[in-house]
């Protein structure tokens, strides 16, 4: 039974969501959270993590079970997302490596590289990441130059990535490339790229102003031979697979957000009961009162969004634009809400001790990563002035021909 | 430049204080941050240089300047991009040793205050307890006199330089049964036996030490008692005032620096085959942000300029705190988002400004408690008894404190003549200076003409690129090293025209 101020949530609401929930949370108080400080001192997560996930089933949710994955709908992986930002923890990065990597390769993938890979990723042994960003464009990313060049049944491949989530842990990295440099979004391919190809290596983990227990990485190409056969889909389809993957890498940051706000809020009702000044209760003073009813009425306002996301992603009919909707309006208020939070706790909220600071920390980045939030207005917008959009590229195009042919 | 507020010789400190800043300082704060302290030979060095203890009497060896030098020391600390590194000297130099300096006994003031003028001695204020924070009057910390002894226990949480300091100006109870009226200062060193304290880890501020501190059965001497017992209460409340405003100039500051960089990174980033700085949005944020800052800078000043003038206003030093710290956090949180990725990464400046200013609104009294008193001000016309000096008594016209008769009949030594050879001699053997200079100690004035291969001294009244008006018997002092040349600009005691470039050369000419 939810609260009053709670919404009922429909998405989570079989019994099977119930028990799921309780394994999950299981994990994390069990495997994750007593392990976070070492993790963060060392700046990423031990293996071990990663393998009782994938024990329990956490890595291929939505995975075919031939592939050793549990089959379930994207509910189930929300769930998860939700329950991991709750309690605070950065690590391991279960969305990245079964949310997006794993969906590209049993999507785009051929069967031998569905055979080869999917099994061990949704048991934990093989981990693998997502590298599209470079070092000189990121919100671009028709722009990047990573090349792979064609020398018959295998590529050349010479570039360099960076920000690449678990891109130090990872086993592999599907990478975003150039097939061919004279054709802008069109020449871009995806390509599997085991790490100990050689000529790959990876820079040392970045010193970061968050998710402390989280890698974060630069990655270098330098002839690196990969198979034919690593090739996702088919060459210069990279682009588009890119784009329909966006709606659900998207939703993992807005589930992420609502439940970050959901921990927090949670944390911070109980502290300013316990805290007294002024011969009262923190939560006597009228002010904490409204700044609290405030967190509670935006996060469940954007809950009930973002259930309905993930019910349509669940139908298959998310859209771009909405999954750019919920992704940039939960991190702007998970950004601002975890800062009234943190403000309750007053000088303990600055102290990393209290879990609060570690919430502050990592919320800035989800208004950047997944593409910034101004890239989701601009994405919104297009939607809202297609006519004008489409208008100014049609005269683009005619000012171009008429430019060749004078 | 605010000329209204500055005069050249405030322009002078400023330049000298930043070049300082930028040699010294900034080239070493990654690793201070890292190490997570910022180590004290710094505070030696800005000590030799004269930049510490600006405003404090110079019979402890301060410079006894007006309010603005403090002004600009705190501006250019802001300018650094360390909260952590600025905030370590301006716990010591605005937040407890002013306590020992306006309130102490002469006994106290001997002690202590020539080591936080000299960068010698790190001092730290410690009001805040594990359970009471906000609301101060509800500490717990005891004192009990016990003969010639105050027996102290109880502890201290989140006080700054409380780990590597030296003595802890210490908010205790004397009388617990007083409530306000119980509260005392004393000065507990760091060393003393049953003092300890343990090291806190924090979200920013990373080059500064943060500890929480227990007292067990400290024994500490009646003489470090500050003032008298029972008001300590009352001290505070005025000394709260300049740590308040303090953080305004800095915060400004800060908040420029953020908007510079972001500029500079946003005319070299590109995306979408264009400078992000063509994006409109990107542009009218900037803006509106600049446009923010612009009406504080010009509020802080105002705020400071009535301080200076000794007008004691708690309602401006709120305001001011209040809204200087809510928009530094506005302004790193949107300066960080024109990084994109980048801001997001410690090589970067602003994951550390963003990580840095986020304790403004809670330190040094939350915005809560900042609009809390606003409000008590200005709904219900409470007026905040205070004293109506500011914390650190200036004088308003320079007094040289070597004794005044001294003064008046001029040592043998001290004249024209053994003037003359001295700087003869030594302008001799330096680098010619490229331009011509005269000394006017009213009525004998010294000629150099540095524009040949050496520099030529002249006994002679010629026009000169820039003019040095001084004394005869401070000339004296300033060849014998006695005189510090910038402090004796800051202070009026040489008063320079035209050139003022000429005039930093002074040093290297003299020295
Ligand atoms: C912790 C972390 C993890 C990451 N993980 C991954 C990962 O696993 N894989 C991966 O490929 N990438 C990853 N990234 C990279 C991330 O996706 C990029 O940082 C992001 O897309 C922004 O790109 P950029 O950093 O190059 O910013 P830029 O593109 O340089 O943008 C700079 C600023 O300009 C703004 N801007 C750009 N274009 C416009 C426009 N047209 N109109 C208005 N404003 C505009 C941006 O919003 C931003 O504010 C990660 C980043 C971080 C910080
Ligand atoms: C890095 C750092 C350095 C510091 N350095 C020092 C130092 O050198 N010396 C020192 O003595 N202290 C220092 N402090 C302590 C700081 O001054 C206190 O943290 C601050 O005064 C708040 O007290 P608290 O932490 O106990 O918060 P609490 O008093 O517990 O407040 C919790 C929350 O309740 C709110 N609140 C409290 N009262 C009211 C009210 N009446 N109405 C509405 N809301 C209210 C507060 O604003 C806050 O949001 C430092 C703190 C930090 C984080």
């Amino acid at each position: 039974m939810s609260k009053s101020h709670e919404l009922p949530r429909k998405v989570y609401a079989s019994e099977e969501h119930a028990m799921f929930k309780k394994t999950v949370e299981e994990y994390f108080k069990n495997y994750v959270l007593p392990f976070r400080e070492q993790w963060e001192k060392q700046g990423y997560c031990d293996r071990e993590a990663w393998l009782k996930a994938g024990e329990l089933g956490l890595l291929g949710i939505t995975l075919d079970p031939k592939y050793g994955g549990l089959g379930l709908d994207f509910s189930y992986a929300a769930l998860v997302i939700e329950e991991q930002a709750r309690f605070g923890a950065a690590s391991p990065s279960i969305s990245m490596h079964s949310d997006i990597v794993i969906p590209y390769i049993e999507k785009h993938g051929s069967e031998y590289l569905k055979n080869l890979y999917l099994p061990k990723c949704a048991s934990g042994e093989l981990i693998g990441s997502l590298a599209m960003t470079e070092p000189g464009t990121g919100s671009d990313v028709q722009a990047i130059k990573t090349f792979a060049e064609d020398k018959g049944d295998h590529y050349i491949l010479n570039g360099s990535k960076t920000f690449i989530t678990i891109g130090y842990t990872s086993d592999f990295t599907i990478v975003a490339c150039k097939t061919d440099k004279n054709k802008g979004f069109k020449g871009i391919s995806l390509l599997i790229v085991d790490a100990n190809s050689t000529g790959f290596s990876k820079g040392k983990p970045f010193v970061k102003l968050g998710l402390k227990s989280s890698d974060t990485c630069e990655l270098f190409f330098e002839d690196v031979m990969v198979p034919k056969e690593n090739l996702l889909g088919s060459e210069g389809q990279g682009f588009i697979q890119m784009m329909t993957e966006l709606p659900r890498e998207r939703m993992t940051i807005a589930l992420g957000a609502i439940g970050a706000v959901r921990g927090a809020l949670e944390q911070t009702v109980v502290y300013t009961q316990e805290r007294r000044a002024f011969k009262k209760p923190i939560c006597g003073f009228q002010n904490t009162q409204f700044k609290l009813a405030e967190v509670a009425t935006q996060l469940e306002v954007s809950t009930a969004f973002v259930d309905r996301c993930t019910e349509l992603l669940v139908e298959g009919n998310l859209t771009p634009e909405l999954a750019s909707m919920a992704k940039y309006q939960t991190s702007d208020m998970q950004c601002a809400m975890i800062d009234e939070c943190l403000q309750l706790f007053g000088g303990y909220g600055y102290i990393w001790e209290y879990p609060i600071a570690r919430y502050y920390g990592d919320a800035r980045v989800q208004r950047i990563y997944g593409g910034t939030n101004e890239i989701m207005k601009l994405m919104i917008s297009r939607s809202l002035f297609s006519n004008y959009f489409r208008e100014l590229k049609a005269n683009m195009r005619a000012n171009k021909q008429a430019a060749v042919s004078n | 430049m605010s000329s209204y507020y500055f005069t050249e010789e405030h322009e002078l400190f400023r330049s000298s204080l930043r070049a300082f800043l930028e040699k010294e300082v900034k080239p070493n704060i990654d690793k201070w941050e890292e190490d997570r302290r910022t180590p004290r030979d710094i505070w030696k060095k800005m000590g030799d240089m004269g930049f510490l203890g600006l405003s404090y009497p110079e019979q402890f060896g301060g410079l006894g300047l007006d309010f603005f030098y403090d002004v600009v020391f705190n501006e250019e600390l802001g300018r650094m991009n360390s909260g952590g590194f600025a905030i370590t000297q301006q716990v010591v130099q605005y937040m407890s040793a002013p306590y020992i300096l306006k309130f102490g006994s002469d006994q106290l003031k001997e002690k202590y205050i020539p080591g936080i003028i000299s960068g010698s001695l790190i001092s730290s204020i410690a009001i805040t307890e594990p359970g009471a924070g906000s609301d101060a009057q509800n500490i717990q910390t005891k004192a009990v006199r016990d003969g010639d002894y105050y027996i102290v226990n109880g502890s201290k949480t989140f006080i700054t330089n409380g780990v590597y300091g030296d003595f802890i100006v210490t908010v205790v109870k004397t009388n617990t049964e007083a409530g306000a009226a119980g509260v005392s200062l004393l000065v507990i060193e760091q060393k003393m036996e049953g003092v300890t304290a343990r090291k806190l880890k924090k979200l920013g501020w990373y080059s500064s030490d943060t500890a929480e501190l227990s007292f067990d059965n400290v024994k500490v001497p009646v003489e470090n008692l500050i003032g008298e017992e029972g008001r300590g209460f009352y001290y505070l409340m005025s000394g709260l005032q300049l740590e308040r405003l303090c953080a305004v100039p800095a915060g400004v500051t800060g908040m420029e620096t953020a908007i510079d960089l972001s500029l500079q990174y946003m005319s070299e980033r590109k995306a979408f085959g264009r400078p992000i700085n063509k994006f409109q949005v990107l542009r009218h944020r900037i803006a509106q942000l600049a446009s923010e800052v612009e009406a504080l800078k010009a509020f802080s000043y105002h705020c400071c300029k009535m301080y200076a003038d000794q007008i004691y206003d708690v309602k401006l030093c709120s305001m001011a705190k209040l809204l200087t710290t809510e928009l530094g956090e506005k302004v790193a949180t949107q300066c960080l988002q024109f990084y994109g990725g980048y801001g997001f990464m410690e090589e970067y400046p602003m994951a550390r400004m963003y990580r840095d200013v986020r304790v403004g609104t809670i330190g040094g009294g939350s915005s809560e408690i900042m609009r809390e008193i606003l409000a008590k001000i200005i709904i219900d016309d409470v007026s905040y008894d205070a004293p109506k000096k500011s914390i650190v008594e200036r004088p308003i016209h320079f007094t040289d404190n070597s004794s005044s008769e001294k003064n008046e009949i001029l040592e043998e030594e001290d004249s024209f003549e053994t003037l003359k050879d001295g700087i003869t001699s030594r302008a001799k053997n330096k680098e010619a200076l490229g331009n011509t200079l005269k000394f006017d100690f009213g009525g004998q004035q010294i000629f150099i003409d540095g524009t040949g291969q050496k520099n030529k001294v002249l006994v002679e009244n010629i026009e000169a690129d820039c003019t040095i008006n001084m004394s005869l018997q401070d000339c004296h002092k300033l060849l014998r090293g006695d005189l510090n040349p910038m402090g004796a600009v800051m202070s009026g005691k040489i008063k320079i025209e035209g050139d003022m470039s000429l005039a930093m050369k002074l040093q290297g000419l003299l020295g």
